[in-house]
């Protein structure tokens, strides 16, 4: 059975599970049972195709699966797959903010 | 919710900030948190991965970062959020921060002016993750 890392920020997302353990075949298949499990992280992870979105990178171990063969990159029993958000940012003139 | 930066974790911040400047600096923050008030115990640098310009952007390596969740796991504390400086300019949340904010995290912003720290800040997204919200912060002496 791999293992699925959430990343912290989503995990008001998955009724606070930080892992999710699963049968499947490929990271497609294992993307989707989570986002069956807990609907309501779908939308932080897949675009409106139903694709990994472009800020969200997965990790099998520690290989990208953009280095693999992406979504259909087939896991075995002891994977440890990591969701890993683009941390980035920085200064700009146009600000978007409000008081709390 | 308030946020709280013990003593320790401010003065590595900014001494970051500092040592960086002009270019940005950026590290993981972990602590604890209750329902009314999340505690910054601990900020540890990390690399400003970004290529090019590192005066106004920067960027976490995914591997830092899966770092940082396993550091979390395993020392059971909270990765609570993403520090990083603003190098003459002010300690607001930019455009490009709003893009890539994650939910749930704090963002804690370092206005370093002239190599000195000029103001301190943090934003966390709202519920719709729409915006940015001023976090209270108060230090910890």
């Amino acid at each position: 059975m791999a293992q699925l890392i959430i990343p912290t920020p989503l995990r008001k997302y998955t009724e606070n599970a930080a892992t999710f353990n699963t049968d499947s075949i490929t990271i497609e298949q294992a993307i989707e049972e989570l986002t069956t499990e807990y609907p309501d992280v779908k939308q932080h992870l897949l675009d409106g195709s139903g694709k990994i979105r472009s800020f969200i990178k997965v990790f099998v171990g520690e290989e990208d699966i953009r280095s693999l063969a992406g979504e259909q990159t087939e896991l075995k029993d002891s994977d440890v797959v990591s969701i890993v958000p683009a941390i980035a940012g920085g200064t700009y003139d146009l600000l978007l903010t409000t008081h709390d | 919710m308030k946020l709280t930066i013990s003593k320790s974790a401010n003065e590595i911040m900014q001494q970051h900030a500092i040592e960086l400047f002009p270019d940005e600096c950026c590290g993981f923050l972990y602590g604890h948190e209750t329902e009314e008030v999340r505690t910054i115990e601990l900020a540890v640098p990390v690399v400003n991965s970004k290529d090019g310009d590192k005066k106004r952007r920067f960027e976490i390596s995914p591997l830092d970062y899966m770092k940082a969740e396993q550091c979390a796991l395993q020392n059971n504390i909270g990765l609570l959020g993403v520090y990083h400086s603003h190098p003459q300019h002010p300690a607001i949340a930019s455009e490009h921060d709003l893009k890539q904010a994650m939910p749930y995290f704090s963002y804690v912003i370092l206005s370093v002016m002239d190599a000195t720290i000029a103001d301190i800040k943090s934003w966390k997204l709202n519920e719709e993750n729409t915006i940015f919200l001023e976090e209270e912060i108060s230090n910890e002496q």
